[in-house]
């Protein structure tokens, strides 16, 4: 029996890798089969679950929330999302990231203040080491 | 006896110091070989990513994506990954340091820039000498998720797409082994041409729904994998740096420590010393 190789990665991790006798995933515009042999194809998956049957007949299944899928006669790569991704799910991000920058610069003066505190402090610590150290030096 | 009891005091405060530098010493250590882990576990996404964008760059002359085709340079913007916390040595020191060696140059060549931070150390950095700074990251943990790095990268990316900035740069420590790492500026965007001629394209996929719609997913995709590699790999470097910080500094508190010892027993000796001299002294009155 003819066989396809499966790659099931994520950005942090790899998930699956082994042989398969078929393999079925979520695309955007329904779900698909692959066997061996499968035209060369590209598509985005929505999120649902990637099911591998296994040659031994066996069947494993793993949640995806999105990514693509990659498909060659002999190999199917699925680059799955770890995480629910749309688009005002993305913007939202970009607003929180924003916001904390925009947070920061308004607290520029109460914290730069307590950094420059920290900074004369360091440095009045070094001086005091340093006489400490000469104090000894000329006393022993 | 009371002698020297504000150096006994001393001596017990370092080896209480060296106790704590010690600790951190081995959590760094666990936590770097994790780390490692980490940064290994994440390859396979970026190659398998990187052979399907390239196949497709090579399949779709007809259509090239703003993020592979690069423009003249008037403003660039940069994604600075740095830690969140201190005590790991030089490490985001090196990286600023050679940060703003780079901003020197931009500014000689009348580039004007525009900075994303990743991690506390890069925003009070940036808050300390301004600059533009258009988007933060920070609090990741030890264990970063890629969607904690989305904002960020999508605010680059779409100042990027509206043509407010040219170019997109990443700033980074590189890790090359456990006592050594590497600050390094990498251009993210426009990506560069990949050498996909060993490849000849006689096929093409089966887009569904298209080409372009394929491609724009793909690469957002592919660059904000390399953001989180970055931002791993920096992790890693992180603890690595501290290992040998809090190394060193268990080894000099060691040093202080053995100095102090020499001088207590020193001030011991000289008071006995002297007592005995003052009652061979007094003894010798009566």
């Amino acid at each position: 029996m003819s066989s396809i190789h499966v790659d099931i990665v994520s950005a942090e991790r790899e998930i699956f890798s082994g042989d398969a006798a078929m393999v079925f995933a979520p695309a955007v515009l329904g779900e698909v089969g692959i066997a061996p042999g499968h035209a060369a194809m590209l598509t985005r998956m929505g999120p649902g679950e990637v099911r591998v049957q296994l040659p031994s007949g066996e069947q494993q299944a793993f949640y995806v929330s999105g990514g693509m899928l990659e498909v060659q006669p002999k190999v199917v790569t699925v680059l799955s999302d770890t995480a629910i991704r749309a688009h005002d799910l993305d913007e939202a991000a970009v607003l929180k990231a924003k916001q904390e920058a925009e947070d920061t610069l308004k607290d520029r003066s109460g914290k730069l203040d307590i950094a420059k505190a920290q900074a004369e402090i360091a440095e009045l610590a070094a001086q005091l080491q340093t006489i400490q150290r000469l104090r000894r030096r000329a006393g022993g | 006896m009371a002698v020297g009891k504000e150096i006994r005091v001393k001596i017990a405060s370092v080896q209480n110091t060296q106790k704590i530098t010690r600790a951190m010493e081995m959590v760094a250590t666990s936590k770097m070989r994790k780390a490692q882990e980490r940064m290994r576990a994440t390859r396979p996404y970026a190659e398998k990513m990187r052979n399907v964008i390239a196949h497709v760059a090579e399949s779709n002359s007809e259509y090239r994506h703003p993020f592979l085709v690069s423009r003249p340079v008037r403003r660039v913007g940069v994604i600075v990954v740095s830690t969140d916390r201190g005590l790991c040595g030089g490490l985001n020191s090196n990286l600023f340091r050679q940060l703003i060696q780079q901003i020197k140059r931009w500014q000689g060549e009348q580039v004007e820039f525009e900075f994303c931070t990743v991690g506390r150390k890069a925003a009070q950095f940036f808050q300390r000498i301004g600059g533009k700074v258009t988007g933060q990251v920070s609090k990741l943990g030890d264990q970063p998720h890629i969607e904690q790095l989305i904002g960020a990268v999508k605010i680059m990316l779409d100042a990027y797409i509206d043509k407010s900035i040219d170019e997109i740069y990443v700033a980074s420590n590189d890790f090359v082994n456990s006592m050594t790492q590497k600050p390094t500026l990498e251009q993210l965007v426009p990506l560069k041409a990949q050498d996909s001629s060993s490849l000849p394209a006689h096929w093409d996929y089966i887009y569904e729904p298209e080409a372009k719609e394929v491609m724009d997913h793909l690469l957002t995709r592919y660059i904000e994998s390399l953001v989180y590699q970055r931002v791993v790999e920096n992790i890693a470097c992180e603890q690595a740096a501290r290992m040998v910080a809090m190394k060193s500094a268990s080894d000099n508190a060691g040093k202080l420590i053995k100095e102090l010892q020499l001088i207590y027993n020193k001030a011991r000796q000289a008071a006995i010393t002297q007592e005995l001299a003052e009652i061979v002294g007094g003894a010798s009155a009566v």
